[in-house]
């Protein structure tokens, strides 16, 4: 194969311009002419309840509405993994903010004062808001059925508790190695609520139409899973997956926020009851924080034995996920964090216990790092303990027991090649790791921290991508996949990996957003999966399309096939240096013969991906077995912080972080993701944290209540280290690095704070607050002097 | 509902246009203008995703009321662009600045308002200045960093 002219190269994104020309459309900027009809929906005031009766005559009376709709015609369970929940509650409300009904007006603002008008009839029942509660032996059981709900195959669910599934993990005998261990160290660290912040709102537009079609236009990162689920979900009513249409824009950020189903549901619902007319639903920034899918909350319990000479030989970690009313998407988190939650070492006995406990919270759900962001603050935080209290670097600690390749991963599959070593090495130097540094100000220390990450994508073995590709007279391209562009730059990857290829530069290949009716599979733009997966089934299209058109040029004009190639846009062959074929001469309309008649036509190619290694099937019991993780991505991050030690205020002067995408098809783009992931990282630990009322009502739905950084917060500097150990199935070797950048912010900076202050503070987020009580309470510094 | 007659210049049009007096100008611009560069991204106040120059000066769409607009100016992303791209926007483009893209049309019209009054701002106030869009994607360094390209 010819060296890449294009993969590896920073191009400019292909989507750049129609960005930043305003031209670019949203969900909420396309039109939909005069009859378009809004809807508001009722949403619950009680965490948990039993809806007695639904009252819509006053509703229904009010002038511009067109229909009230409630849970009764919908009464389908559905859900991505577990089929938990029903499109509008039916008899009972599990969290504030569920929806209950909805009205559609032919204004927004009559639909929404008209929802003020259903009278919705509630006995209260009570709250469980806690895991701790969930778990207790008279507990109320928030999810009676639990017991009948269809779910895939690697869930164990525990009918009559509110556990709605368990991962466990056992690998060697850790009972044995726990005893042999010279020290166990044991802690819990906790981590609260976060919500994603996509600056785009949820939203979403139906439209049924008088044949019977459902078009659905939503902001999402799933739109043949949303297809998938809206025809599931509607099928009593007729339709098939071919009468299901999903178109989605570009998307104003997703997170894992915009990924499966959760609010688009009900607009795809609502059109059906207003046949002919496309219905509107948006959501408010106080909707977007409450009934989108959250971070889920966790509760770690962490045991580590070690030997004198600093290596882990035993990790008993017991992890319970407040993952909310619904778990029908969270509960994958917690199995793929319960899958990986000894993190990127190297251990041989472990114990791991997952919960996914219900509670009256809104759903938990997949956000950016799935579930390693939340296990490893706890796991990070716990490593430079065990390190301090063995009198061994924290780096040191880490690169001796970090996990190389080939070493045993927690369900009995190989770890895939890395350079996690390399990445220690990196961030240590890069942070000047082991020089202690004094701030100028005597009220200040500097310190500093590192975490080690990794993270595999959780995704079903049969996960697939498909890519067709179509030229086009002069030569440039369309591709069309159903990956979605959610600002990581994957339309322009997906370019460059054609490009190379096939010759053409990818400022002549564009390759727009999904409509499931135009686009070929791809199952969700989530895991930092799709570089990886949906690439591979870009460049099998490429491929396929280069192999037609050596198999034209050979039948045609009668060339040695096995000596042609591609170069700027033009077949070439080894044996001819003197022929140069350009591919706008035939492309579309073929090559003539002597007699007038043509060969060839217009050129198609079509690839597709599927990992047939990946299993999920393994011993409930122990999870050996099966290969549920098609490879891990991993890196390491440092930081240096000043933090004032009486008001606990912060600095970041710098902060680190190396990754190994495997192979970097675009090296400005993964520096742009480690720049967002990395200040979304940082604010979890700093100031975001959701908090609720006794009564399970969130306290902090906006962003002036939940803060999220500006551009006054970020670091003064971030140094990006990328690394390239070949990922041999992906393509060039690259493998998915988006989430990741924010999964070390966490840990780093809790281990900062120690090294600057000597306070371990087990529980996110570390705010300034905190930091100054916790240096109260340990007598570090004299109130008297504040 | 009382309707009262408006007349504004809008991108450098004179647009004529009956409001109520409870309008706000976000939803004027948007959706009986068709004028999709703002963008709702709270309808608070909060995120800046709405920012369009007023007389000059940047303002948040979603706090101001259209009649509040009458026998003003108003300049959006739209109408920055006769000749094309700006060399703002060409700096961004090159710096691959923007991911999801959803706040640049606001941080465009931020920065242009900063670069207006001074053309060699410090790294502090390019912060200060775009402070007030919220970017969930980017970290902002690298629109900062764009800023500072074009600057140099
Ligand atoms: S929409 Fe105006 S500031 Fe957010
Ligand atoms: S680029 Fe996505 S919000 Fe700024």
């Amino acid at each position: 194969m010819e060296v890449s002219k294009y993969v590896g190269k920073s191009t400019v994104r292909i989507d750049g311009k129609v960005k930043i020309s305003g031209a670019a459309k949203f969900v909420d900027d396309l039109d939909f002419g005069a009859d378009l009809l809004f809807a508001a929906v009722v949403e619950s005031k009680y965490a948990h309840a039993i809806i007695n009766s639904i009252d819509t005559s006053e509703a229904e009376k009010f002038p511009g509405v067109v229909k009230v709709v409630t849970g009764k015609e919908f009464p389908f369970r559905f859900g991505l993994y577990m089929h938990d929940r029903y499109i509008f509650a039916q008899d009972r409300v599990r969290f504030v903010g569920e929806q209950i009904a909805a009205v559609i007006a032919r204004t927004p603002d009559a639909a929404k004062k008209a929802a003020q008008l259903v009278n919705v009839s509630y006995t209260e029942l009570p709250n469980v808001l806690n895991v701790q509660d969930a778990l207790k032996n008279d507990t109320f059981l928030i999810h009676p059925e639990l017991g009948n709900y269809q779910h895939v195959p690697w869930f164990f669910p525990k009918p009559e508790t509110n556990i709605s599934h368990l991962r466990k993990v056992r690998k060697g005998d850790t009972n044995k190695a726990f005893k042999e261990a010279d020290f166990v160290f044991e802690d819990t660290y906790t981590v609260p609520r976060y919500a994603h912040c996509a600056i785009e709102v949820h939203g979403t537009i139906g439209l049924f139409d008088n044949s019977e079609r459902l078009t659905v236009w939503t902001a999402s990162q799933s739109p043949y899973t949303q297809r998938h689920l809206f025809a599931e979900a509607l099928a009593p009513l007729g339709l098939t997956h071919k009468d299901v249409r999903v178109i989605t824009p570009f998307v104003g950020g997703g997170f894992g926020g915009k990924a499966g189903v959760s609010m688009e549901i009900i607009g795809a619902a609502l059109a059906t009851t207003v046949k002919g007319r496309p219905v509107k639903v948006l959501w408010t920034r106080a909707q977007e924080f409450y009934n989108t899918y959250q971070r889920q909350g966790l509760t770690c319990r962490i045991k580590v034995g070690v030997n004198k000479d600093g290596g882990i030989i035993a990790m008993d970690n017991t992890l319970y996920w407040d993952a909310g009313a619904y778990v029908e998407y969270g509960a994958n988190v917690v199995n793929a964090a319960g899958l990986s939650a000894s993190g990127p070492y190297n251990i041989p006995n472990v114990k791991i216990d997952s919960y996914c406990v219900y509670t009256n919270l809104p759903p938990g759900g997949p956000y950016r790092g799935f579930g390693y962001s939340e296990f490893l603050f706890g796991l990070e935080s716990h490593m430079n303990e065990i390190a301090k209290n063995l009198n061994i670097d924290p780096v040191e600690f880490r690169r001796k027991n970090a996990i190389r390749e080939g070493d045993i991963l927690n369900y009995g599959g190989k770890m895939n090649p890395n350079g996690l070593i390399e990445a220690i090495d990196k961030v240590a130097e890069a942070i000047e790791w082991g020089k202690k540094e004094y701030s100028d100000d005597p009220n200040k220390a500097i310190g500093k921290g590192i975490a080690l990450f990794w993270k595999a994508p959780a995704m079903p073995p049969n996960a697939s991508s498909s890519a067709f590709l179509k030229f086009n007279e002069d030569a440039s391209l369309n591709i069309m996949i159903s990956g979605m562009e959610i600002g990581q730059g994957l339309l322009t990857v997906m370019a460059q990996i054609a490009a190379d290829v096939l010759s053409v530069s990818p400022d002549k290949i564009r390759v727009e957003t999904p409509d499931t009716d135009r686009n070929p599979y791809e199952w969700q733009t989530v895991a930092s999966h799709v570089t990886w997966s949906c690439g591979r089934a870009v460049e099998r299209a490429a491929i396929d399309a280069r192999e037609q058109i050596f198999d034209l040029i050979e039948r045609a004009l009668d060339k040695d096939r096995t000596s042609l190639y591609l170069e700027n846009e033009c077949v070439k062959s080894r044996k001819e240096p003197g022929f140069s074929l350009p591919l706008r001469d035939f492309i579309i309309n073929g090559i003539m013969k002597e007699d007038g008649t043509f060969r060839g036509g217009p050129v198609i190619g079509r690839g597709m991906f599927m990992p047939e290694f990946s299993s999920a099937l393994s011993d409930p019991e122990t999870s050996q077995g099966g290969k549920p993780n098609v490879h891990y991505t991993v890196g390491a991050s440092a930081v240096k912080i000043e933090v004032d030690r009486q008001t606990g205020k912060m600095r970041i002067p710098k902060a680190v972080l190396a990754i190994d995408v495997g192979r970097a098809l675009n090296p400005n783009l993964i520096k742009g993701q480690i720049t967002g992931g990395l200040l979304q990282g940082i604010a979890t630990v700093l100031y975001e944290d959701m908090r609720f009322d006794e009564k399970g009502k969130l306290l902090n739905a906006s962003f002036s209540d939940y803060k999220i950084p500006t551009a006054l917060d970020i670091p003064d500097e971030i140094i990006s280290i990328i690394i390239e150990t070949p990922q041999p199935d992906g393509p060039s070797g690259a493998r998915g690095m988006g989430e990741h950048t924010m999964i070390p912010a966490a840990p780093m900076i809790a281990n900062a704070v120690e090294d600057a202050l000597g306070i371990r503070i087990k529980s996110m987020p570390i705010t300034a607050e905190k930091i100054a009580l916790t240096m109260v309470k340990e007598k570090k510094i004299d109130l008297i002097n504040i | 509902m009382m309707y009262k007659e408006i007349n504004f210049i809008l991108n450098g049009e004179n647009v004529n246009l009956q409001v109520s007096p409870d309008e706000i100008l976000l939803e004027v611009l948007r959706e009986k203008l068709g004028v999709k560069s703002p963008k709702c991204g709270c309808n608070k106040g909060d995120c800046g995703t709405c920012t369009v120059i007023l007389n000059g000066k940047t303002v948040r769409s979603c706090l101001v009321l259209a009649i509040e607009v009458d026998n003003q100016e108003i300049v959006t992303l739209e109408g920055l662009m006769g000749n094309g791209l700006t060399p703002l926007q060409e700096s961004f483009l090159k710096n691959n600045s923007f991911q999801c893209g959803f706040c640049a049309p606001g941080i465009i019209l931020s920065a242009t308002e900063l670069l207006g009054r001074n053309s060699k701002p410090e790294k502090k106030e390019i912060q200060e200045a775009i402070a007030g869009n919220l970017c969930r994607c980017s970290g902002y360094s690298p629109i900062i960093d764009a800023i500072i390209d074009l600057t140099n």
